[in-house]
């Protein structure tokens, strides 16, 4: 046990543990955190995970460069279509493939309803971490519409694996622009009523208003992206930075705050989602023709020897996917530089002095995956 | 207005005529419990029922709709589940008193609901300071929060038991207060004098702005008493997984459940009994006509939707607002209910003291 | 930062590192064959040069490489390859700064976790897959297996006959 101190009174005080989690309301999946608690105060918090550690990297090995992208989908599973992406990315990218302007768009807009989705269930999930339980099923109502949409198109709800290098599964569903467009109607409606429900609450705001203050140089040094990162005014959005797919060709504000604290982090990603309402509805109605898989990409796909790296930029932060290819049709060594190992580590830092109450606001609005974390 | 001692008195008649004073005591007594604990059991079980409905109907749910008609049984069938199930002791927990803080928690809920009045002549106890002896014994559950929390052996469940023993303090003081102001203005303790106080109006009109204050108040702190969302420090689910709880199971677990309810119950009752008139109709001064016809209305149906509009209020404040953090909980109180509270009792003591109320 | 002065800052330093080519598309008038060269510029140092190099790329103001945005390890036939990616998040260029650990039997490295914070955690998954020893590391501990697993499963030739499915 850790020292016993004494007080002004003369009485002791001792620090003590406990563990938050592997089963836990509010560690939204199996992380264990140990908290070192003086009172209801926290001294430290110390991340025990792996609990869900598949060692996906290591099957990456024996598969081939097909079968990866299916597996990406079980990290992030909340980022699916991203996860996808990225893979699909980096195999096009190494092959030199160009994909038609077609699948660029869809792949876009796909992206931004999955991070619509993901922050959604995002902001439910907040709500109810600070007690507010009604918000986690105005969130899923929401989201509802967006897997309905996937479901039409590509057949899954969760695990679409929608993207396959060189293209995509199939064409979109002759239904998907019009469900589309009236989810962004509707969700339009709904945005400004998330801000009735949480941000202008006054409770809420003084759960979360500087509480769990991340400076920018720290954001950057424990390598805090996403939208985490950029609410300490951490310029990070692949989006911008290295456009992918069809980022260049439309317009949208990379969401920059300033404070850092955790209501700046909740109000980033309730911006975020009004900049993916508007990348959709600038691409939903230019959807050019042209062929949905690219022939250029064979049955069995071999990569050049050598090493790539891609990006792209999930609900939660920068995904990165290293390959290491010796030139045959399995990867050497990859590796998934996935953005919730980074960002979790960051709580010790940001916990300390602070209560159990704010914690879990703060886990909150790092928005956490556990099987993204443990791969 | 059909006045309820009637039927007790012919009761008392009936049984002392059967039996010796003593033997006609003990039984009415025996009655008088037997119905409260039916009462309870009854009115717990359609709460639960409705908490869910009123939550489902905030959350676009449908809530429980497959046991019985329109889900009527459901809590029937949970409790069933509960008292069938096992009974789970961490190792090293204090076996007596965690047996025993369930039954405290119960046996302070019971306590009270004695005093409350649920009709004219309905009232199983009229004691002469029925205000004071409600908020004595409701105040002995937290004494079972605290049991409970420290014997569970669980560190979840003492900080939830120490934290539900911070707030539970604190905010008596702010109940208590607000109830004071009507004290004062009725002039008695008495719960059947305050009702009579309210033949003219109830107090939540007659006596301005003050009572309408003292009335919120009462309201914010009868919530945080019964450790309902948005102030359930005790069980904070996110933060404590179940709080003070956190180590029950079976029926035991089923008896804090259903202190909760009561507790809630006996504070909307109170509320209403003090600030509504209690079972008193809507009277209005003179108007003699329209207080007539609200005499038609039974008392007991008055009594019950005061209560009904009350719980739901609380409810309605479970289901929207986030939780507090223990600290802004305790700021809140002690920072700014209680002055408030304070000024506006001495405002409400001028006020009676020159006569200005209706 | 163009990838050329990059090269030639970190060539100032001495002759220690390795640089990899610059990939360059085929011209058909010169006659010249395409170099596949890499993505990113690629720095590849020998152990005990690794904290000068670090330091150095994160405190030049020129370069100042503040975000490291990958650290891992590959498991080659000969040797171990610890790879770092940066990033400077003031001037945007990129850099893979890569380690050659040739001992494979006791691989051992600085670490540099006191200069990049996220690489703590990096080097902890590093240290529990492919078994590499970080020096002055605070808190070298298996982070995602449990703490008494046996081997290091990301190595090539880990064999766990009961978990593993081999195809």
């Amino acid at each position: 046990m850790t020292e016993e101190t004494l007080t002004k009174e003369g009485l002791k005080t001792q620090e003590y543990f406990v563990n938050m989690g592997p089963q836990h309301p509010s560690t939204h999946g199996v992380l264990r955190l140990m908290l070192e608690l003086d009172g209801e105060i926290i001294k430290k918090v110390i991340p025990h995970i792996g609990y869900v550690h598949r060692s996906i990297e290591k099957m990456c090995e024996k598969d081939s460069y097909r079968q990866i992208v299916h597996i990406t989908d079980r990290m992030d599973y909340l980022s699916n279509h991203m996860n996808n992406e990225a893979v699909c990315l980096l195999v096009e990218n190494a092959l030199e493939i160009e994909v038609s302007d077609r699948v660029k768009v869809i792949r876009t807009i796909m992206s931004e309803l999955t991070r619509l989705s993901s922050h959604q269930l995002w902001w439910g999930v907040m709500g109810m971490d600070l007690g507010a339980l009604t918000t986690f099923l105005y969130g899923f109502r929401d989201r509802e519409m967006i897997n309905d949409i996937f479901e039409e198109t590509c057949g899954a709800r969760l695990t679409m694996n929608y993207n396959t290098p060189g293209g995509l599964m199939f064409d979109i569903h002759p239904n998907f622009q019009r469900r589309v467009k009236e989810f962004v109607a509707h969700f339009k409606t709904k945005l400004p009523e998330y801000d009735a429900l949480l941000s202008d609450n006054v409770i809420f705001r003084n759960r979360t208003e500087g509480i769990g203050v991340l400076s920018k140089e720290d954001a950057i040094s424990f390598g805090v992206t996403g939208p985490t990162g950029r609410a300490s005014g951490f310029s990070n959005d692949i989006r911008k930075h290295k456009p992918y797919s069809a980022y260049d060709r439309v317009e949208f504000k990379e969401i920059l705050m300033e404070t850092g604290d955790t209501f700046s982090r909740y109000k980033a990603r309730i911006l975020e989602m009004w900049e993916s309402l508007s990348i959709i509805e600038q691409l939903i109605d230019n959807i050019p023709e042209g062929e949905i898989q690219s022939p250029a990409v064979k049955a069995v796909i071999k990569l050049p020897k050598g090493e790539f790296y891609q990006s792209v930029e999930t609900a939660r932060g920068e995904l990165g996917v290293y390959v290491v290819s010796d030139g045959t049709k399995n990867p050497y060594r990859v590796k998934f530089r996935s953005p919730g190992f980074s960002n979790l580590f960051v709580l010790n830092h940001l916990a300390q002095g602070y209560k159990i109450a704010d914690l879990v606001a703060m886990m909150s609005t790092i928005d956490l995956v556990i099987p993204d974390i443990d791969r | 207005m059909y006045n309820f001692s009637a039927l007790t008195q012919s009761i008392h008649q009936y049984l002392s005529e059967a039996m010796s004073p003593l033997g006609a005591k003990i039984t009415e007594m025996a009655i008088i419990g037997l119905v409260l604990i039916a009462f309870v059991a009854l009115s717990v079980m359609g709460l639960v029922y409705i908490e869910r409905k009123v939550a489902a109907f905030f959350q676009l749910r449908v809530g429980p709709n497959r046991v019985g008609k329109w889900g009527l049984l459901q809590t029937l069938a949970d409790f069933l589940k509960l008292l069938m199930k096992e009974h789970i002791m961490a190792r090293n927990a204090d076996k007596f008193l965690f047996n025993l803080a369930p039954f405290l928690i119960v046996t302070a809920a019971f306590l009270a609901i004695g005093a409350v009045p649920f009709g004219l002549g309905l009232q199983a106890f009229d004691i002469n300071i029925g205000v004071f002896y409600i908020s004595a014994v409701s105040s002995i559950g937290v004494l079972g929060i605290l049991i409970g929390g420290w014997a569970g052996n669980n560190k979840y469940s003492l900080i939830g038991a120490l934290r539900s023993g911070a707030q539970v303090i604190s905010y008596e003081i702010s109940a208590i207060l607000s109830l004071l102001t009507i004290v004062v203005l009725a002039g008695d303790l008495q719960l059947s004098a305050i009702i009579e106080s309210q033949r003219d109006g109830w107090w939540v009109f007659k006596g301005h702005i003050p009572v309408l204050i003292s009335f919120v108040i009462f309201l914010i702190a009868g919530t945080a008493e019964t450790n309902r969302g948005p102030f359930d420090m005790a069980e904070a689910e996110s933060e404590l997984t179940a709080g003070f709880h956190t180590e029950y199971s079976g029926i035991k677990f089923a008896m804090f459940f259903l202190a909760e309810y009561v507790n809630l119950f006996i504070i909307a009752a109170v509320g209403a009994t003090v600030f509504l008139g209690g079972w008193m109709p809507l009277h209005i001064g003179h108007w003699q006509a329209f207080n007539h016809i609200m005499d038609y209305i039974p008392s007991i149906v008055w009594f019950f939707l005061k209560t009904g509009g009350i719980i739901g209020i609380i409810m309605w404040f479970k289901w929207t607002f986030p939780r507090l953090r223990i600290d802004q909980l305790l700021v809140l109180e002690w920072k700014y209910l209680l002055p408030i509270n304070l000024v506006n009792l001495l405002v409400v003591a001028f006020i009676t003291l020159m006569g200005w109320h209706f | 930062m163009d990838r050329e002065n990059l090269q030639k800052i970190i060539a100032t330093w001495g002759n220690e590192a390795e640089f990899s080519p610059a990939p360059v598309p085929a011209n058909e008038e010169t006659g010249t064959k395409a170099i596949s060269g890499t993505q990113f510029l690629e720095v590849t140092i020998k152990p005990e040069h690794l904290l000068t190099y670090a330091n150095k790329l994160r405190n030049e103001p020129e370069l100042q490489f503040d975000f490291m945005f990958n650290h891992t390890c590959v498991d080659f036939p000969e040797h171990f390859m610890v790879v770092n990616h940066l990033r400077s998040t003031r001037h945007g260029h990129e850099v893979v700064l890569k380690v050659k650990l040739e001992d494979k039997e006791t691989p051992q490295l600085e670490t540099l976790s006191h200069i990049w914070r996220t690489a703590e955690y990096l080097e902890r998954e590093v240290f529990d897959l492919f078994g590499i020893q970080y020096q002055n590391h605070p808190d070298l501990r298996r982070i995602l297996l449990t703490d008494d697993w046996e081997g290091y499963p990301l190595r090539k030739n880990y064999e766990d006959p009961v978990n593993m499915i081999s195809l």
